[in-house]
């Protein structure tokens, strides 16, 4: 039995991590219809944010969190504005693939920087507080103390998130950006505003993922977005892209699906992508819509 | 950054040899390339042959066949270099492999463990000990000296050089006496093992043995003793970089693996020559990948300079009989295989550092294999 329950365990640590990377897909595609690719790249830069302040700078760890996460919100502000602003008029296409630019740029740039703060070669995450890392011993279960953060900070991040669209000025001008751009456009709303408050919670959520991610997993590469972002992009598709609720029901979905996969057929361990992408082909397939979401009316 | 190639050129004044580097395991490539950059410019290795200078031209391979294929073209058709040096990994080495055996340069892999790599033709080469005789000792390490009867394999399924060391460690560990519980599958970009780490608590074997690359395998282990997972692992020469030791902190103490290469297990005057210089220059030891890639080199020059001219046909029938004192020791090439024989060393993690913990001999792992009919 206890390695079931500790499965389980490893199954929602990991999924909260996806689940907290999905909130940002759909909030980013909720408000405005597009696929924010660079998302996973945003996520990975926060890491070496915190790297920047915490090893070479030595600031506490606390403040380098806090300082990497407004950065990178930052960052995502500053990337709407350069990179998608100028296309908000150009066909969807166009602006998919800027995204995808961006992305491979953003991990590229890592690439280049200088090796005492990045480089092409792994760097190890700053070693969080012991609040993290401590490990819990519950008869045969072990549970690090990130096990218990994750789902809690997720579960907050969403709350607040919730909050902020139905129940203030801005989160109200967002939706309806959802709905008509155009015509919130007419009724007098700063458009361009409220869409750079859109990338900047959606780069918050991803740097709050990305430095809960190095808490867990305390390994920075140029390329640590790439299959987290795909795998969370995945969670958001099933939850019902455009869903905050269902990207979390989906990130925890798709993280223990993973882990049941080895858990269940160890044999077929080499196959675990292969079964979550067999899953989001299932739901564009036969639900494209996901767990939670919406049909999507076509405007004429 | 990636893999390195190394050209060396034609009839032109120069002799230009490419050098395949980087990519996922960009830390082997960059070690190559510092490496015989420092061997250079010190003078430890010559700098000029047949009466002119060596002109490298480096390429980064990014760890991917495709890349490095691409790469081995470029050295070959537009810097027409007339040997290459490289690739450290063997995936992107087999990418290279058919387009250096069609054009006739050959090509040397620095650390290409894999069998595969040369068996492709005459013109592909190592300059490293295979993973069929790599694997048999580290079964050899596992069932005599920590005693291990049971062993759990974890294995990257998406990379040659693992597939193969893991067939190879079961065979022999099996014909050891030992039992092989499971082979668990993992690739290149997870981040997560907890899955199969479970798994293997539940089987407790008495070693774990992962032969994939660093940049995986510390996060195993991290994941490993916080599950609770005692038991040692045991890797290959996927090991030896500096991030396993500080991506994996405390958590890798006691992690043997085998590879070329160790200061206190240095022999020729020339490897002396080298620790000493190293230590002076950068305040550490050189790892086995600089080590290799040094080794590579000098394998090269002194082919070029026993072929007698800068022709690609001449350099690769010198390589085959290659007999040179190098910075790991003495390294005869077999004619036949292209498979130099190399002493194995094995390295343990102890406080923070790679130690000696013991080596084995070309001879001593050629008569294991044969008391174990392999």
């Amino acid at each position: 039995m206890a390695p079931y329950v500790q499965q389980l365990f490893n199954g929602l640590t990991l999924g909260s991590l996806y689940a907290l990377l999905a909130i940002g897909y759909t909030m980013v595609y909720g408000i405005l219809r597009f696929i924010n690719f660079a998302h996973g790249e945003i996520f990975m830069f926060a890491g070496y944010w915190a790297l920047l302040w915490f090893a070479v700078l030595k600031f506490p760890w606390w403040a380098a969190a806090v300082l990497a996460v407004a950065i990178t919100g930052l960052m995502g502000v500053i990337i709407e504005r350069l990179a998608y602003r100028p296309l908000r008029h150009a066909p969807r296409i166009s602006v998919f693939i800027t995204a995808m630019g961006v992305s491979i740029l953003l991990g590229n740039t890592i690439i280049v920087l200088p090796d005492w703060w990045a480089g092409g070669r792994q760097k190890p995450f700053p070693t969080p507080p012991a609040i993290m890392t401590r490990i819990f011993q519950l008869g045969d279960v072990r549970i690090q103390g990130v096990t218990i953060w994750v789902p809690l900070i997720a579960i907050a991040c969403l709350l607040g998130l919730l909050l902020l669209i139905y129940r203030t000025k801005v989160g109200r001008a967002m939706r309806a950006i959802a709905t008509d751009l155009e015509i919130t456009a007419l009724m007098g709303a700063n458009i361009n505003r409220i869409i750079s408050y859109t990338f900047l919670v959606g780069s918050l959520l991803a740097a709050v993922a990305g430095i809960l991610w190095g808490c867990r997993y305390p390994r920075l590469q140029w390329d640590l977005g790439l299959l987290p972002g795909l795998r969370s992009f995945t969670a958001a598709v099933v939850g019902g892209i455009g869903n905050i609720t269902g990207a979390m029901l989906g990130g925890f979905l798709i993280g223990l699906g993973e882990i049941a996969v080895v858990a269940f057929l160890p044999h077929l361990s080499g196959l675990r992508d292969a079964f979550i992408f067999a899953i989001l082909i299932l739901f564009l397939l036969v639900r494209p819509t996901g767990l939670l979401g919406k049909p999507l009316k076509e405007k004429v | 950054m990636g893999e390195v190639a190394f050209g060396s050129g034609g009839c032109a004044p120069r002799t230009p040899a490419g050098v395949l580097t980087g990519g996922g395991c960009a830390a082997y490539g960059k070690m190559a390339k510092d490496a015989i950059e420092f061997a250079r410019a010190i003078g430890l290795v010559p700098t000029e042959v047949l009466g002119r200078p060596i002109e490298l031209v480096y390429y980064d391979a990014r760890t991917e066949p495709a890349e490095a294929a691409l790469g081995a073209t470029r050295l070959i058709e537009v810097e027409k270099v007339v040997a290459i040096l490289g690739t450290m990994c063997s995936g992107p080495f087999l990418g290279a492999a058919e387009i250096v055996q069609k054009a006739g340069v050959p090509m040397l892999g620095i650390t290409t463990t894999s069998p595969l790599t040369t068996k492709v033709g005459e013109y592909c080469f190592r300059a490293c000990f295979v993973d069929d005789d790599q694997g048999v000792v580290a079964a050899w390490l596992g069932y005599e000296v920590l005693g291990a009867r049971t062993a759990v394999i974890v294995v990257d399924v998406v990379q040659p050089y693992c597939v193969g060391l893991a067939r190879f460690f079961e065979r022999a560990f099996t014909a050891l006496g030992g039992k092989v519980l499971a082979e668990l599958a993992v690739r290149t970009g997870d981040v997560d093992y907890t899955a199969q780490l479970t798994e293997i608590a539940r089987l407790n074997p008495d070693v774990i043995y992962c032969p994939n690359y660093y940049t995986e395998a510390a996060l195993m282990i991290r994941q490993a003793r916080d599950l609770g997972l005692k038991q040692p692992v045991l890797g290959g020469d996927g090991y030896d970089a500096p991030e396993l030791l500080e991506i994996g902190g405390p958590a890798v103490e006691g992690t043997v693996f085998t590879t070329f290469f160790h200061e206190d297990a240095v022999v020729t005057p020339i490897g002396l020559k080298f620790y000493a210089e190293y230590r002076k220059a950068f305040g550490r030891s050189p790892s086995s990948m600089e080590a290799m890639a040094v080794d590579a080199y000098l394998l090269m020059v002194d082919a070029i300079a026993r072929a007698g001219v800068a022709d690609p046909k001449a350099i690769q029938k010198a390589l085959s009989v290659a007999d040179l004192e190098v910075v790991t020791g003495r390294t005869i090439m077999d004619p036949v295989t292209r498979n130099p024989a190399k002493d194995f060393v094995f390295l343990e993690a102890r406080e923070g550092q790679f130690a000696l913990r013991l080596v084995l001999g070309a001879g001593e792992a050629k008569a294991l294999k044969a008391k174990i009919g392999l």
